[in-house]
């Protein structure tokens, strides 16, 4: 074994590795990439029935109702409002004219079902600015989306 | 007072740090004696400053000093003194500052324990540690000074984010940054080697330690975090592949690769300039980890205040330092002579598989977590990538990494026997077959996938105990000849089939959690019934209580099995009195069998609750496969050969003078 055919396998097995990692990551994207919508959106843009999205936006005031461990509530972003029913316990944060983000599909009759829904973890560590903007226009301002939520 | 005393030693602290920074640097230059041993006079100093500093917030919030605006914001008269000093940590200018802290500690102990490095080397290392520090002490005292009053102050706080009021999260942040900060020591080791253009087996001895050092409690901190997510967050999951989980998992990987390479270098003089490259990325992605979750690109319950000029800063941080080291590196490494040579199916060649895989599953993770971000940022919409992305990635790497990772510990330095191995594997191999059917017949009609994962624990694990019978030469020569090597055999071999044997466990828990679990969401009436996992689990409604600065809502169940009583437990709804903050603690039944968890979500108006409850099997072996990592990591630690280097007091005392190894 010589110095430059070790350093040939040591690149060669390093390039299959890149080559498997570069497979396994975009075939992983194409299949698990999951958009963010907001209510609006999904209407302007037509969203497809059955395909997996987020949708984000407020708990809408009074829409909030429970039957038998479904939770049937309503996001809106002030403009368009779309009904969501989960199946399960929502997160303790889960308020009306909260901020929410549900990850799930559209039925196809206009309704969302959520199969996850995260809110925001806490109102006081929400960026200042948005905080504000939302006291000012009683809207939560589309921009701090998906990443935003999260279950930590 | 004592807060001005506080900012003052940070202002102090930063000035010594230049001073670290520089002279020591100059003086290995022109090797001037005393310019070097100043440095480390100045990282005791620098030590000492940040010390008091810290001490100085520490009492701000013990003594509920509101006049600061941090202990304002994040503490409360009336909260349990635990808390309050966790909350010295539970906010973004305390968290900083104990991220220095603990940067100062790790170049105050190279400075106290490295006295037997040569003299240039130690100056460079603790002057590369101090650059680090001038980078962070400046972010601190710039832009999130922990010491900043508030007139007039309030007169009580505004009480810590209760998901944070908690044992296991008051220890998971120091013992989380030990492990990120502590490779800041191989980060330093590694450019001040670039800086000499000398890398050996002395080297290579000298960063192990500290590496294993920083790894175990990265290991640990990593683990108590997902303890923590798994019984306060309520969701029944213990690893989502969030964002701010990744940031810390992605130096996890890469440290775990630079351990192995690390032994390469010291063992055989190889791999020298990758195991380099290795101990700048890992901490560079500490750093990166730092960055996305303070930065405030990403809000979690990570992120606590967000202020742009923050995220500015450490992105800047980020490019000197990465930038910088990384330019360094492509500047020095092609000086560095290569070492020795090997077949590719040997030691060296099995642990370069190991940094290959383990980078790889890195870099997927890395790409995972900064997609989004990418996309946004040019414009391409919002996207999340969710665990589905994460598992269709990371495990197929991990399926190779586990598969050789019984046969590599068998093969022999320089060339390996890839038959001979294989051969001493017959019985592991064996078990693992009859494992796999026991499995499949136990968990009939269940996804395969969990049998497949086990399959793979039992194989690791047969293979680790092959590897110590191989070693102690059990069966083939008396038993008691047999312990008497296995008494003799070195720590750092116990330590890794610790480690790897956790591995196995952590394999099993895992996928028995996610694979094999079975979950039931139901509104329960009083004295109803469920059966879940071969219990029988009866709602016996809600009690009110209170606790020292919260009201709780407990849901009460008692658990029986074949008609006996087992347990009761409770699952509470909590309201904490001063942000009117909602939580939920989940009600646990752990046996070595698997948990028993269930959530109380809200009422129905009509004496109902919604109830979430979990079986999640093997759940327990996830903390006993992360604990014995950690441990193997502290058994290894405690090798004699590693001694040099390592923390040890024996060294220090003349009159127990420990045999030096040779070199």
């Amino acid at each position: 074994m010589t110095r430059k055919r070790l350093r040939l396998y040591a690149v060669l097995s390093g390039l299959a590795m890149l080559g498997i990692a570069t497979a396994l990551v975009l075939s992983a994207l194409s299949d698990n990439l999951v958009f963010f919508h907001s209510p609006s959106d999904v209407v302007e843009n037509s969203v497809e029935a059955g395909q997996r999205i987020r949708l984000g936006g407020l708990v809408e005031e009074g829409s909030v109702a429970r039957s038998d461990g479904t939770v049937l509530f309503a996001i809106t972003d002030m403009k368009t409002t779309i009904p969501v029913r989960f199946a399960g316990i929502v997160p303790d944060l889960f308020r009306e004219g909260q901020g929410v983000v549900a990850d799930g599909q559209l039925d196809g009759k206009g309704n969302f079902i959520a199969s996850e829904v995260l809110a925001k973890h806490d109102e006081k560590y929400m960026p200042p600015e948005v905080a504000d903007a939302l006291k000012r226009a009683g809207h939560w301002k589309e921009g701090e989306g998906p990443e935003g939520a999260s279950y930590k | 007072m004592i807060a001005e005393l506080g900012h003052f030693a940070l202002i102090l602290s930063l000035c010594v740090a230049v001073a670290q920074s520089t002279l020591p640097l100059a003086g290995a230059a022109r090797n001037h004696a005393g310019l070097m041993t100043l440095g480390s006079a100045a990282a005791i100093a620098q030590f000492f400053l940040v010390a008091i500093s810290f001490a100085a917030l520490t009492h701000a919030f013990v003594v509920s000093d509101f006049s600061l605006k941090v202990v304002a914001s994040n503490s409360h008269s009336l909260k349990p003194m635990i808390y309050k000093i966790s909350g010295v940590w539970g906010n973004h200018e305390g968290s900083m500052l104990l991220w220095v802290l603990i940067l100062a500690l790790f170049g105050g102990l190279i400075a106290g324990f490295g006295r037997n490095l040569p003299p240039p080397l130690r100056a460079r290392v603790l002057a590369v540690q101090a650059m680090i520090a001038v980078g962070f002490l400046l972010f601190l005292l710039l832009t999130s000074n922990p010491f900043e009053r508030l007139y007039p102050p309030p007169a009580n706080g505004n009480d810590l984010n209760p998901l944070l009021q908690d044992p296991g999260l008051a220890l998971h942040p120091p013992i989380l940054y030990v492990g990120y900060v502590g490779f800041s020591i191989a980060f330093s080791f590694a450019v001040a080697a670039l800086i000499e253009g000398r890398v050996d087996a002395a080297w290579a001895r000298w960063v192990r330690p500290w590496t294993l050092l920083a790894w175990s409690f990265l290991t640990g901190g990593i683990a108590l975090g997902s303890w923590w997510a798994y019984y306060e967050l309520g969701w029944g999951g213990f690893w989502y592949w969030d964002p701010v989980e990744n940031a810390s998992f992605m130096p996890w990987l890469v440290g775990t690769a630079l351990l192995h390479s690390a032994i390469v270098v010291e063992r055989r003089d190889a791999l020298k300039t990758w195991t380099i490259l290795l101990a700048i990325l890992t901490f560079s992605l500490s750093l990166i980890g730092t960055f996305l979750v303070r930065s405030g690109v990403l809000t979690s319950v990570h992120a606590f205040a967000v202020d742009p000029d923050r995220g500015v800063f450490i992105l800047l941080l980020l490019i000197i330092a990465i930038g910088g080291s990384l330019a360094l590196y492509a500047w020095r490494a092609p000086t560095l002579k290569g070492g020795g040579l090997f077949a590719p199916i040997s030691r060296e060649g099995a642990l370069l598989l190991n940094n290959l895989l383990l980078t790889t599953a890195a870099a997927t993770v890395f790409i995972g977590t900064l997609y989004p971000l990418l996309l946004e940022a040019v414009g391409g919409g919002k996207v999340s990538v969710g665990p589905p992305f994460f598992n269709a990635t990371f495990i197929p790497l991990m399926v190779p990494l586990v598969a050789a990772l019984a046969v590599g510990p068998l093969l022999a330095w320089k060339r390996g026997d890839i038959m001979g191995a294989l051969s001493r594997l017959k019985v592991a191999g064996a078990v693992t077959a009859v494992a796999l059917v026991l499995c499949a017949a136990l968990a009939w009609g269940r996804p395969i996938l969990g049998t497949i994962a086990m399959g793979f624990a039992v194989w690791l694990a047969a293979g680790v105990v092959t590897e110590i019978a191989e070693r102690i030469r059990l069966g083939r020569i008396p038993l008691r000849q047999s312990l008497a090597r296995a008494g003799g055999l070195p720590r750092s071999a116990w330590g890794m089939a610790l480690a790897h044997i956790g591995i196995a466990g952590i394999i099993a828990g895992a996928a028995g959690a996610t694979v094999w679990k079975e979950e039931i969401i139901h509104v329960m009436q009083p004295n109803e019934t469920m059966e879940i996992g071969g219990y029988t689990l009866t709602y016996d409604g809600v009690q009110d209580s209170r606790g020292p600065n919260y009201l709780t809502r407990k849901g009460l169940f008692s658990v029986s099995k074949d008609g006996e009583p087992v347990t009761k437990m409770y699952a509470e709804r909590r309201r904490y009195l001063v942000g009117g903050q909602q939580t939920t603690e989940a009600a646990i039944y752990s046996t070595l069998a698997g948990d028993l968890y269930a959530v109380v979500g809200d009422n129905d108006g009509q004496g109902g609750q919604t109830v979430n409850v979990y079986y999640k099997p093997l759940v327990p072996w996830m903390w006993i496969g992360s604990t014995l990592m950690v441990l193997g990591g502290f058994v290894s630690l405690s090798d004699r050969r590693l001694r040099i280097g390592a923390p040890s007091r024996k060294r220090r005392k003349p009159a127990a003078a420990q045999p030096v190894p040779a070199e």
